[in-house]
C-alpha cells in the first residue's frame, strides 16, 4: 500500500503500522510524534495502529524556533 | 531578595525566557542560552529530518532548560491546536506558546483565532501562553478565557523595532491578573530593560540574541537588562518634572 510520510510518497507492506512508518525516518521514539490524516496517534499506541492505503502520515520533532 | 516568576504556578528564578530561532549553530545557540541564564525556552514542531545532526531538545537537556513549544507557522486555530497537541506527545509537556500568525509579510499575530484556539487547548487542559497584538481588551478577554498569561508584542517579529506602543503594554500590566510577557521586537538591552520598567512580569526573546554580532555576550546584556528593569519597576520611579529640581542645597 501507498502512505504518504512528511509529504513523501512510502510504499509500505499491507497492514504496517504507525512504527513502521516512523522507522523509514527514525530508530529514536523520543521526542518524536506522530499524526495520522490530523489526528495524533500517542507514541504507546504506534505499535498497534495499522495503517491503510493512501493515509497521510506526520512525524514531527522540535527545532529551533520561537 | 526573592522575587520569583509564577507562571501556571510553576516558579522560575529568571525572567528571560529565550526562543532558540536565528541561531547559526548548535553550539553558538548553547553558549547564548548559559550566558542568558533562562530557565524557560521555546522551540518550534516541524516534520523529522533524518539527516538532522544534534537536537536542540539535547541543548536544553543539558542545561536543565524547561522546554516550551510553540505553535509558530500555524495560520488557523485547527492548525495551532495539532501542533499542540502533537507537542505535547513529543516533549511530554502541557505548556504551550499558542502563535498563530495572519501572513507571513508582517508575522503579525490573528486575534481570532488565537482566542479560538486558546480556548480549545485551555478546555483541553493546556497551561496557554498566547502570543498576541498590544491589545489590552484581547489580553484581557484571554485571561478570562483561562490562560496562564499573555504576551502581547513589542513590534513584529525579528524587527528589533522596540516597543512601539509603552502605553498599550503598561495598559495590559495594570488590568492583568496573569503573566504579562513582552514578545517579539526586542532589538537590544534597554528594550528590554523598558519592558521590566513599564511592569512586564518577564521578556521573550531570540533575534535580538541569536543575530547579534556576539550571541553570547549579547545574551549576558539581556539577562542584565531584564534584571535591572525589573528592579527600577519595584523600586519606584522619581516622577517626570517640566523643570529642574535641586539635587544640592541652593543656599551657600
Amino acid at each position: 500500500m501507498n502512505v504518504t510520510i512528511n509529504g513523501v510518497a512510502h510504499e509500505l507492506p499491507s497492514g504496517a503500522t504507525v512504527a513502521e512508518a516512523v522507522k523509514t525516518l527514525t530508530e529514536t521514539r523520543n521526542g518524536v510524534a506522530v499524526a495520522v490524516n490530523g489526528e495524533v496517534v500517542s507514541r504507546g499506541a504506534w505499535d498497534s495502529t495499522a495503517l491503510a492505503d493512501a493515509d497521510a502520515v506526520e512525524v514531527l520533532t522540535a527545532v529551533q524556533g520561537g | 531578595m526573592d522575587d520569583d516568576l509564577i507562571i501556571g504556578g510553576e516558579k522560575f528564578a529568571s525572567r528571560l525566557i529565550m526562543g532558540t530561532g536565528g541561531a547559526p549553530s548548535l553550539e553558538v545557540l548553547d553558549a547564548a542560552l548559559a550566558a542568558s541564564g533562562t530557565e524557560l525556552t521555546t522551540v518550534a514542531m516541524r516534520r523529522l529530518d533524518p539527516s538532522a545532526r544534534g537536537s536542540v531538545l539535547d541543548v536544553l537537556r543539558r542545561r536543565g532548560i524547561r522546554v516550551l513549544p510553540n505553535t509558530a507557522g500555524c495560520f488557523t486555530a485547527q492548525e495551532a491546536v495539532l501542533t499542540a497537541r502533537l507537542a505535547r506527545e513529543a516533549l511530554e509537556t502541557d505548556w504551550v506558546k499558542l502563535e498563530v500568525i495572519s501572513d507571513e509579510r508582517t508575522l503579525l499575530p490573528d486575534p481570532i483565532e488565537t482566542f479560538d484556539a486558546a480556548e480549545r487547548l485551555v478546555a483541553d487542559g493546556f497551561t496557554v501562553l498566547p502570543y498576541i497584538g498590544d491589545d489590552p481588551a484581547l489580553a484581557r478577554r484571554l485571561e478570562q478565557a483561562g490562560c496562564a498569561a499573555v504576551m502581547p508584542l513589542g513590534a513584529p517579529i525579528g524587527s528589533g523595532l522596540g516597543i512601539r506602543n509603552p502605553h498599550n503594554i503598561e495598559l495590559i500590566v495594570e488590568a492583568a491578573g496573569v503573566p504579562v510577557i513582552l514578545d517579539a521586537g526586542i532589538g537590544t538591552a534597554s528594550d528590554a530593560a523598558l519592558a521590566m520598567e513599564l511592569g512586564c512580569d518577564a521578556v521573550l526573546l531570540a533575534t535580538a540574541v541569536t543575530r547579534a554580532q556576539r550571541p553570547d555576550l549579547m545574551a549576558q546584556a539581556m539577562r542584565s537588562a531584564v534584571a535591572a528593569g525589573r528592579a527600577a519597576r519595584l523600586a519606584g520611579r522619581i516622577p517626570r518634572r517640566r523643570y529642574a529640581e535641586a539635587s544640592s542645597p541652593m543656599t551657600p
